[in-house]
């Protein structure tokens, strides 16, 4: 006797039950705290913000608890809290120039004012296991110097002086920064709302977009001109008061990526610029961004448009990564109705042609009897 | 005898910032006229084939054209609907590259049904049966219909991109190096199927090529263009017979000592 | 930050965010089969599992509604058990199983057996919105061919469909021709549903989250299958009966018995099946023995 398959609800339940037991894990052991993420899965925790557009440690850090630790899982978790908080304005544009520099080099010059910083690199570790991580040992206090309180110029704005760099973008002066997180997106699209896109942009397929056009899919022949991270002060208009207040200071990383351009019947021969700005501190991410904002302008610029990294609608159509893992998984949800429709399809197409292959065998038979 | 043009062209002119792509062309062309626009790569033929067809946004000039209605109306001043079903109904385009202009993932029928479609045909058997006779018209056996160009030859790709551009009984085709990646051989079948289309269905038709040859069969008057402008321009008999430029002589030379 | 992570609008949604997505509704109705462009939100739940159908439902809700989430045409599939309880959570509506009773339904790849009423909106999931969108991948083109009513190539794949296959062998998401000049796509709704949708006295509503776009049929509004003059349009046809409830002309669902090829036919409409049930109709599998044995 077929029963048909009740309790949805119990079902969902009991598996949310489960998921809170493997997040918690050995009940032996003591939990993670919230605290302990930010700080010691700091990276983790800046991915998270950076991706989600939302800069806050605390709820980030929560997120890739909660998810235990599936980044994607956690920046799902926090643009759907980021979705339902009030706009109460823009920023002005932040000053990166101001930035309190804790890392920034530059690979186009050896030494520039300011100097090159290293500040806190995975680059030049060699990749060993480090066996004195499996303890709680002590680690010794950074060494510091004090901070000159000096603006470390932008490599930018060096090559800027000869004018053998495009400028800052102009816009008009009534230009407001669209948002694209609250706005229907459309093809084509101003830059603003592109960076806007990359900055949020899952950073495995920026990466991945990246290197093609390093690969020759697009090549652009880029330098960095300098990667910066540290913190920079947001400010915000407060048309009460009339200038605008600083409403704290948040970390990102900046990249300024310097490109070869030949120059158009329009423009004389000059260097262009890839730009990538993200949340925290991921050098990867803002490279990445910056080498496929540059290949994005391709049509800007008059080149040809040849490759993957240079085509706005699908970069920009599938960098997303929380739409893309929704859509992807969302294949394992019930589509049996669709595929009922399909098998019946398939039988009777199959039997249709057995129909056919019986009746040729039958007037091949009656040919052969009539011989 | 209809006594005005199809086409007129007047003062085209294109340029790639300071260069020249095509510079002051002006012409008519009436129905049923094949004209031929002969150069060497670069000296703009495309680039005049591709302005006058909408292809391309010239720099200066208009392009008028007669249409059904029997109104002139200047092409870049009509909207891009009125643009569009004029190509693909009383236009047809046959690019060098057969793969160009056909849909090279769905069958040889549905290539050329396409534009009846698109124009409303909905009677399966009746499309089905309009490809098949213009399959045969273009010497393509019935028993390919359901074939994808992938499978055919250049010859054959060439031949089912002309039937699906004749299938609506345009008035004005556009050809771009029609023979261009053909075998000798081939080329020679394609352009005896061509002249004799044309001049059943009393197409007028631009022709680009680089070939002579083609010029020669093909068209009745001709254009010679160099680095942009147009040189030469007469009856084909005359300007091939008896070129007056220096370089048209050249050309012509060129070719018959081959 | 507890406290606010707590507290959500009626049904979710910002009341500035409903305003935005039915001004996007309200022109959806007035062109029928358009695609609204709209700046749809991140949801709580992953996209592709419903969030556009849910913003509709979101921003049309009252409280004085009642809610039925329907999923393969079934109340307790998972997905819609989830979406059902996310509503009760953040709406706190009354929801039912039953057609009837629902003023608002929400669905993925069904539409109820019951005829719908005026009083009734039936709000469609849709996973990719663009009926052109597997012939021509680019938006800006795609979008150019609507406005144009290009609509050539749409014929160009069913042609193609005959030659190759000797039928139209699209099964679902069988797109349709709105008021006579939209081509839209139904969402996966396998084409037995298609003629449910012509001159329905409900209005439908559909949702794309993902692909950011609200269409919409409105009640008593043509809504025509494509298909050629030699060729028309069918839908789907079962030889069995429902075996629970006998129901014939319905859309059914094969449940496998065993490994050794036993199969049974049930309706895909949960309530339609259970309704008919309770007014005393039995399919082959619930009938006394002795009827079954004759």
């Amino acid at each position: 006797m077929y029963v048909a398959v009740k309790g949805g609800e119990a079902a969902i339940s009991n598996a949310h039950r489960l998921l809170a037991d493997r997040r918690r894990g050995d009940r032996s052991l003591p939990s993670i705290t919230i605290d302990q993420v930010a700080e010691q899965l700091g990276l983790a925790v800046d991915r998270v913000m950076a991706e989600a557009s939302l800069y806050d440690r605390s709820l980030a850090a929560l997120a890739v608890r909660q998810s235990r630790g599936d980044l994607i899982e956690a920046i799902f978790l926090l643009r759907a809290y980021r979705t339902t908080l009030p706009r109460f304005g823009n920023s002005v544009p932040l000053d990166t120039a101001a930035m309190q520099v804790e890392r920034r080099v530059s690979a186009t010059y050896k030494d520039l004012p300011g100097g090159q910083l290293l500040g806190p690199t995975f680059d030049y570790t060699h990749r060993l296991l480090d066996p004195s991580l499996l303890t709680d040992e002590e680690v010794d206090e950074p060494a510091r110097k004090p901070a000159s309180g000096e603006e470390v110029m932008r490599v930018s704005d060096i090559l800027a002086h000869e004018g053998l760099i495009e400028a800052d973008g102009d816009l008009p002066q009534d230009h407001e920064a669209g948002d694209l997180t609250r706005e229907p997106m459309e093809f084509p699209m101003g830059r603003d709302l592109r960076l806007q896109a990359l900055a949020r942009g899952d950073e495995g397929f920026l990466l991945a977009l990246g290197y093609s056009t390093q690969r020759g899919y697009g090549r652009n022949h880029p330098f960095v001109g300098e990667v910066r991270i540290g913190e920079v002060e947001v400010e915000m208009e407060v048309p009460e008061l009339g200038f605008a207040v600083s409403l704290g200071r948040i970390r990102v990383t900046e990249c300024q990526m310097v490109n070869q351009f030949k120059g158009s019947s329009k423009a004389p021969p000059q260097f262009t610029r890839g730009y990538g700005l993200v949340f925290g501190q991921s050098e990867r991410k803002a490279m990445s961004m910056s080498l496929v904002d540059r290949a994005l302008r391709a049509d800007e610029l008059g080149e040809d448009i040849t490759a993957p990294a240079q085509d706005e609608e699908f970069v920009i159509s599938h960098s997303d990564n929380v739409q893309a893992t929704g859509f992807v998984e969302h294949l394992k949800l019930p589509h049996y109705v669709d595929f009922q429709a399909e098998l019946a399809m398939v039988r009777k197409m199959r039997a249709d042609i057995e129909a056919a292959r019986a009746a040729d065998r039958g007037e091949n038979e009656m040919k052969d009897a009539a011989e | 005898m209809i006594d005005t043009p199809l086409l007129k062209v007047s003062g085209v002119s294109k340029f790639y910032g300071s260069r020249i792509g095509c510079k002051d062309v002006n012409f008519e062309l009436w129905p049923g006229e094949v004209l031929a626009i002969v150069g060497e790569s670069g000296s703009g033929k495309t680039t005049l084939l591709n302005c006058i067809s909408t292809r391309l946004l010239p720099t200066t000039g208009s392009v008028e054209y007669r249409m059904r209605d029997g109104n002139f109306r200047d092409l870049y001043h009509i909207s891009e609907a009125e643009r569009r079903f004029l190509m693909r109904t009383d236009w047809g385009f046959v690019h060098q590259n057969p793969a160009d202009g056909l849909r090279m993932t769905v069958s040889a029928g549905a290539n050329v049904g396409e534009r009846l479609m698109a124009v409303g045909d909905r009677h399966y058997g009746k499309i089905r049966q309009t490809a098949t006779d213009w399959l045969g018209r273009v010497e393509i056996s019935a028993d390919r219909i359901d074939d994808q160009p992938r499978a055919f030859s250049g010859g054959m790709r060439q031949r089912l991109q002309i039937a699906r551009n004749l299938v609506t009984g345009p008035r004005l085709v556009f050809m771009d190096e029609p023979t261009g990646g053909l075998d000798v051989s081939v080329q020679a079948r394609l352009l005896d199927l061509v002249r004799g289309l044309v001049n059943d269905l009393g197409l007028a038709a631009i022709v680009v090529t680089h070939d002579l040859a083609v010029a020669r069969l093909l068209s009745h008057r001709m254009m010679v263009m160099k680095d942009g402008h147009v040189i030469e321009h007469g009856l084909t008999d005359r300007v091939l017979d008896d070129p007056r430029e220096p370089y048209t002589q050249l050309l012509v030379s060129s070719i018959l000592q081959v | 930050m507890t406290a606010d992570l707590a507290t959500y609008n009626f049904a979710y949604l910002d009341e500035q965010t409903k305003r935005m997505i039915r001004r996007a509704i309200l022109k959806a109705i007035a062109i029928p089969g358009y695609q609204v462009p709209f700046a749809s939100r991140e949801m709580p739940m992953p996209y592709g599992w419903g969030t556009g159908g849910v913003q509709v439902t979101a921003s049309i809700i009252g409280r004085q509604d009642v809610l039925k989430v329907i999923d393969q045409g079934a109340d307790d599939t998972t997905n819609a058990v989830s979406i059902r309880a996310f509503f009760q959570k953040v709406a706190d509506v009354a929801v039912t199983t039953h057609t009837k009773d629902a003023t608002i339904i929400q669905t993925r790849h069904r539409i109820p057996e019951q005829k719908l009423t005026e009083d009734q909106v039936l709000v469609y999931q849709v996973p990719i919105p663009e009926p052109l969108r597997f012939l021509e991948p680019r938006e800006t083109e795609t979008r150019k061919m609507h406005a144009l009513e290009e609509y050539g190539l749409m014929h160009v794949k069913l042609y193609e469909d005959i030659a190759q296959n000797g039928r139209i062998s699209k099964t679902y998401a069988y797109p349709v021709k709105v008021d006579g000049r939209y081509v839209m796509d139904p969402s996966p709704t396998p084409k037995f549903d298609n003629p449910k949708m012509h001159m329905s006295d409900a209005l439908q509503l559909f949702g794309a989250g993902r692909e950011k776009r609200i269409y919409a049929v409105p009640p008593h509004t043509e809504v025509v299958s494509l298909d050629f003059e030699d060729y028309p349009f069918e839908i789907q046809t079962f030889e069995q009966d429902c075996a629970l409830c006998g129901a014939h002309g319905v859309y059914l669902d094969e449940v496998v018995l065993d490994d050794r090829g036993g199969r049974m036919f049930v309706c895909s409409d949960t309530d339609h099946c259970e309704d008919r049930r309770e007014h005393g109709h039995v399919g082959a599998m619930l009938a006394p023995n002795q009827e079954a044995a004759e």
